[in-house]
């Protein structure tokens, strides 16, 4: 994302400059590296609340150290304990189960339904609906996680639960159970809950990036007699592609880093059965107050979001020069 | 496609669309509900008639309106403060083009992406130093500086693409960089700042690890952390905690409705980038 906005600038200023030099108005234009005083403020306030602080952390966890004395220096021995410490492992585990359902279920749902909203509910039966489908669908993401916290676990409750009520309801009772307190169903309960949370961010994201795919596209393929699904699959999915790249990073990084979800539904239990490498931390730090080894789990957590971050803009940027390059 | 193909598709995204606002609907039929009733029908009836009382209760044992200022106050002080922060870094780096741009932003990027976990503890810390520990104040200052970090990413590639010869016009006119950000740069982009201070708002509003671990007493809390805090003691009745999220969704859902348009504008400017 970045290289690209850089790059596309790079290339646009040459192009702004060379029309300057023509005009001749070069001359009039100030020095460039004066505006660095506009961004005086924001580094400085950056420096103290996020530089200094990450670089804290870092440096606290080559130690070992309580929160209150002075740490002690142990070098590597938190990382290497890390690797032997099957509850760390078993958050990161828990992780890619939250990958799958905050960030490819919604994903894949969302695609679906956004051409389902756009390209037909829209058509035959009038925007105004599809806006109101679509409102219907974004409204939990406009919820404080605490709030659907709540309202999920009252909804999962084993005893009085709506989920259990609605299943005895309509004759299933055999099918009650203990959503959040059983060890085995926790974590896709909790998988179920984030896709609710989620699936609003990516369907909003693609009918946005739907309105910018010429019409014509549509009606030659319907001409064309492509059904349905081939429109979905040949117009639909390569015209909104970087729409899905975009989709897919951000929701991934926030699935690796959820925290609010796990700590209102189920704290990481029954037994570490939800546990997650951000709520590992915290409580590392907070309860069982070892601030050395709870830096050193986010210190790793931070790397892997860091670099799961520069490589997908890395091969975002790479398939939009690609795409680029085809079309011109 | 003829009329009795295309219903049955409506219809599944109609039910689709009504299981995600089930729960909410289901939250606001008990939260009016007397405890009495709740436990003689069950969740899923239908209610016999309003009964506020659990509501006022939960409002009162909470402190909810106090909850409510912190949460606008630190909610508003972070969007304005983010803002205008973002507003200086896009302009030195959308307008200015200064050098080494690329890093700069690519560093504001990863400053937004980090995990707030690498941060929070040393956060903790040195607020507790600062004095600032269990104030509303170290909250606004850290959430202005997260937040800041995307509006500029976000306004930096709109600034970018602001027509030069508007600014090229106003400096010949005498103006100076600070008269063109104020009179030009910010007038224009005036439909992205209100989506950022929209987006910036609710984002503030919902955040809750950085609360959770710096608003400990029961006069700072937000209602996120409020709510979320109660929800993980197991200390409510059903009727208790039917009023609690319904009085947490309440707001969202009145957000959602004066921001809708804002709100999807912005994704709209987001997502194309």
């Amino acid at each position: 994302m970045t290289f690209t906005v850089d790059e596309r600038g790079g290339r646009r200023s040459a192009v702004v400059e060379a029309r300057h030099q023509s005009k001749g108005t070069k001359n009039n234009r100030p020095p460039r590296d004066s505006y660095a005083l506009f961004l005086l403020p924001g580094a400085l306030a950056f420096l103290v609340i996020v530089v200094v602080p990450f670089l804290m952390n870092t440096g606290v966890s080559f130690t070992e150290w309580q929160g209150v004395g002075s740490p002690k220096w142990t070098g590597l021995a938190n990382y290497r304990e890390l690797m032997d410490d099957a509850e760390f492992w078993a958050s990161f585990r828990h992780s890619l189960f939250m990958v799958v359902s905050m960030a490819v279920v919604p994903t894949v749902l969302g695609l679906v339904l956004a051409a389902a909203l756009f390209d037909f509910v829209g058509k035959h039966f009038g925007s105004r609906i599809a806006a109101v489908l679509r409102a219907c669908f974004y409204l939990p993401q406009v919820l404080p996680i605490a709030v659907a916290g709540i309202v999920w676990s009252w909804i999962l409750a084993p005893e009085n639960g709506s989920l259990n009520e609605l299943l005895k309801a309509v004759g299933l009772g055999g099918l009650q159970q203990d959503w959040l307190g059983d060890p085995d169903l926790a974590l896709y309960s909790v998988m179920g809950v984030m896709v609710w949370v989620q699936l609003g961010f990516p369907l909003v994201i693609f009918m946005a990036g739907l309105q910018r795919v010429d019409p014509q596209l549509y009606e030659a393929a319907e001409l064309d007699g492509a059904g349905w699904w081939r429109r979905f699959w040949h117009v639909t999915l390569p015209q909104i592609r970087p729409e899905i790249y975009v989709v897919l990073l951000w929701c991934t990084i926030a699935a690796l880093k959820v925290f609010g979800a796990v700590y209102v539904l189920t704290k990481g239990g029954p037994g570490g059965a939800t546990d997650v490498p951000s709520y590992f931390s915290f409580t590392t730090f907070f309860e069982k107050t070892q601030v050395g080894y709870g830096a050193a789990i986010s210190t790793v957590l931070t790397v892997i979001v860091l670099l799961l971050a520069v490589v997908g803009l890395k091969l975002q940027t790479r398939a939009e020069d690609a795409e680029q390059g085809v079309v011109r | 496609m003829t009329a009795l193909r295309r219903y049955p598709v409506l219809l599944a995204l109609v039910i689709g669309a009504l299981f995600m606002v089930l729960p909410f609907l289901i939250v606001t039929v008990n939260a009016v509900k007397s405890p009495a009733e709740y436990s003689a029908n069950g969740p899923l009836s239908l209610p016999e008639g309003v009964y506020l009382d659990g509501l006022k209760d939960f409002w009162e044992r909470v402190d909810f309106g106090q909850k409510l200022v912190n949460s606008m106050l630190i909610s508003g002080s972070v969007a304005l403060g983010a803002v205008i922060l973002s507003v200086l870094n896009a302009y030195a780096i959308g307008i200015g083009r200064i050098k080494g741009r690329t890093w700069v932003l690519a560093f504001f990027v990863l400053a937004n992406m980090l995990p707030q976990e690498a941060l929070v503890y040393p956060v903790y810390y040195l607020s507790k130093e600062a004095g600032l520990y269990d104030t509303r104040l170290s909250v606004i200052i850290v959430f202005t500086v997260i937040q800041a970090a995307f509006g500029t990413y976000l306004l930096a590639s709109v600034l970018g693409q602001f027509p030069r010869e508007i600014i090229e016009a106003a400096r010949i006119d005498g103006a100076n960089k600070w008269q063109v950000l104020w009179r030009i740069v910010v007038p224009v982009s005036r439909p992205t700042i209100g989506v950022l201070l929209v987006f910036f708002f609710i984002w503030t509003w919902n955040e809750f690890l950085l609360p959770l671990v710096m608003l400990i007493s029961n006069d700072n809390q937000t209602v996120s952390v409020a709510l979320g805090v109660l929800q993980g003691q197991r200390l409510m009745d059903a009727t208790m905690t039917n009023a609690a999220a319904l009085l947490g969704v309440l707001p969202a859902i009145v957000f959602f409705l004066v921001f809708q348009r804002t709100l999807t504008r912005g994704i709209a400017v987001g997502a194309v980038k």
